[in-house]
């Protein structure tokens, strides 16, 4: 089998710094923030976040936050968003370095999104996807305030996202769908509500994800692709069922989405390479115990010794499984 | 990049003379860019001037129609979308046009996130009688990817929100003859005969759902969609999918072609499972298959289809070893 080629990966995420004049690139201007969270995790996971000066980052970080509403912005000068706040306390835990936020006025802004229906808005203009529920709950499970909003409202909204395939959509009767089963699942996990899962039943929707090239697509008879390494997998380990895919072959479709010279992984074999494919890449490889790479938590993707960190100092591994 | 015929006649902000009280603001990527990204000229320039007139507050014409400009260089940039709308409300403009624009867009940004939003934003706004024209929409964007996620979401809002069911199933219809295999259509198909207002409801309309999903699976026995949709029939009442016999023939009926039968032999593996009493025809055609794929015999019925299924599904092996170990005690 091929390896993995980690040194040109961290070269490849290190050199995003120095790319030049690129289309490519500046539309991902406003996103930014979900890069660095891509692209930093990645570089934990290979041992090589030390490549990065977390004073830097941070410094940048803070001019994302705004003042008045205290949520983070995809970049500086981007209006607030719960996708953004939640790359943005995930960078922070990473670095260690949660006790920059006002944890109160944050997780107040993210609180606030919550709907009365128990789901969850991305931001004051409203969208409404399971996506945010992951997102709040991630968020202030991290920052310990998981009490500020209605997790009981929140769970019933993500159930009655479920379907009678054991898959979870992005509003009720939507779809089943591997990301929005993994942003359920997660919340679920969590919360402590994993029982409203249907393990076998879902876990087997999952396994029957695996196509004959070995790669997880994320409906039936749609294209596989490497973020669904993440996905998938994920959820296949929060709910105990990983070993009911073929582990050998989805490691081998993720070594050939590598771009062996100059680092990167892309959707699938032979694509453009992007940091998020990248980091999505290497965290399935993680999942999977891929030699030397750091454990990543499967709920919080982050990796696992920064949550033992968030959670209790660097005492004891935490049971996240417990049903 | 848009390759719009504009591009070649641009006029750069700095010469156009409307815009001359206007200081453009650059990009700030902070002291020390971590991510950093290098721009073109043009986008460069659109995108300070926009940073100068969001900062103001400004909520003018020329900011709107620069807002225009921006989201057709970079639709994603979610900041813009929200002071086009901070822009749109303060001037109290026409929706219908909003709604036009969009559809000029949409079609080459059909996965873009905030384009769906923005549209849903001015749609609640309209209101009811915006119900045909988003049905339109999305069915238009569906024709270029019938699979599209957010069409999807958005068709099942509105009809939720703003009503419109009365051709949805025959929709759905459409859809799944141009691709049997599109797992989105089934699903829709389940959430119209489910929360239609206009139908019978799931009881009601059971036998001909199944009636429909049996032509589905026998025409194509490798379809996932149509095998799971049939179980949905069901919802959950394991007696109900038992007792029905054309849920056992269909596995039958699968399973005597000898070709693409491993949903069948799921399916035929759950209901002996729900308590399942097959007939020796079952039986036969089963063991035979058992003879002609595995090493193993095995008298009992479950135990054999675990086991041709561990050997014609080897990237699920596991699973089917699982199933095999996990079967309850009144099959074994």
């Amino acid at each position: 089998m091929e390896d993995l080629v980690a040194e040109k990966h961290v070269k490849y995420i290190l050199s995003v710094e120095k790319k030049k004049d690129d289309f490519e690139s500046l539309v991902l201007e406003h996103l930014r923030m979900n890069g660095a969270y891509w692209g930093l995790t990645t570089l934990d996971l290979l041992h090589k976040l030390g490549a990065v000066d977390p004073d830097e980052v941070i410094s940048w970080m803070m001019e994302c936050y705004h003042q008045d509403c205290r949520g983070f912005g995809g970049n500086i000068g981007h209006d607030p968003h719960l996708l953004y706040t939640l790359s943005a306390v995930q960078v922070l835990a990473l670095f260690d370095r949660l006790d920059v936020l006002d944890i109160e006025k944050v997780s107040d802004y993210v609180a606030g999104l919550q709907n009365g229906d128990g789901s969850f808005s991305g931001d004051i203009w409203g969208e409404t996807d399971t996506r945010f529920s992951y997102c709040a709950i991630c968020c202030l499970s991290i920052l310990h305030r998981l009490d500020k909003i209605d997790v009981e409202k929140a769970v019933n909204y993500i159930v009655s996202c479920k379907n009678l395939d054991g898959g979870f959509g992005s509003i009720p009767g939507g779809e089943s769908h591997a990301g929005q089963i993994f942003c359920c699942v997660g919340a679920l996990a969590i919360t402590g509500s994993l029982h409203h899962v249907d393990r076998d039943l879902l876990g087997w929707w999952l396994c029957e994800r695996q196509c004959k090239d070995g790669g997880l697509n994320g409906r039936p008879e749609k294209l596989t692709d490497v973020c669904y390494s993440w996905w998938v997998l994920s959820s296949l380990i929060m709910i105990d069922r990983v070993h009911w895919i073929d582990k050998d072959k989805l490691t081998r479709f993720i070594l050939n989405c590598q771009d062996r010279e100059n680092g990167g992984i892309s959707d699938r074999p032979d694509n453009a390479v992007d940091v998020f494919h990248t980091y999505f890449g290497v965290a399935g490889l993680s999942l999977m115990e891929y030699p030397g790479l750091k454990s990543l938590d499967p709920a919080y993707a982050l990796p696992v010794d920064v949550v033992n960190r968030i959670f209790f100092g660097k005492q004891r591994a935490p049971s996240l499984l417990a049903s | 990049m848009s390759s719009s015929d504009d591009d070649d006649e641009r006029i750069p902000f700095i010469q156009r003379p409307e815009w001359s009280d206007v200081r453009p603001v650059p990009q700030d990527d902070g002291p020390h860019p971590i991510v950093p990204i290098a721009y073109h000229d043009d986008f460069r320039e659109t995108m300070d001037y926009f940073r100068a007139v969001y900062l103001a507050d400004e909520r003018s014409r020329r900011a709107l129609d620069l807002t225009t400009e921006a989201i057709g260089m970079n639709p994603a940039n979610y900041t813009v979308w929200h002071f086009r709308r901070l822009v749109l409300e303060a001037l109290n403009v026409d929706l219908h046009e909003e709604r036009d624009f969009i559809d000029e867009i949409a079609v080459r940004n059909s996965k873009n996130y905030q384009i769906w939003h923005h549209r849903r934003w001015v749609a609640e706004k309209l209101g009811p009688q915006a119900a045909d024209k988003e049905l339109e929409f999305t069915m238009m964007i569906l024709a270029l990817d019938a699979k599209n996620y957010h069409a999807w979401s958005h068709r099942q809002w509105v009809l939720q929100s703003l009503g419109g069911w009365e051709k949805e199933l025959d929709y759905c219809c459409k859809l799944l003859e141009d691709d049997i295999f599109n797992n989105s259509a089934w699903n829709q198909r389940y959430f119209v005969i489910t929360r239609s207002p206009l139908l019978g409801g799931l009881q009601a309309m059971r036998d001909s759902e199944v009636s429909y999903t049996v032509e589905a699976i026998l025409a194509n026995p490798q379809n996932e969609s149509p095998w799971r949709y049939l179980r949905g029939l069901y919802k959950g009442d394991t007696d109900l999918l038992v007792s029905d016999n054309q849920v056992s023939d269909v596995c039958l009926k699968v399973l005597k072609t000898n070709h693409n039968y491993i949903f069948a032999l799921s399916l035929l593996l759950d209901l002996l499972c729900y308590g399942f009493q097959p007939s020796h025809e079952l039986k036969r055609v089963v063991q035979f298959l058992g003879k002609t794929e595995t090493d193993s015999s095995d008298a009992n019925l479950a135990t054999t289809i675990c086991s041709i299924l561990e050997t014609v599904d080897p990237m699920r092996s596991n699973y089917w070893a699982w199933r095999k170990n996990n079967l309850p005690s009144q099959v074994c």
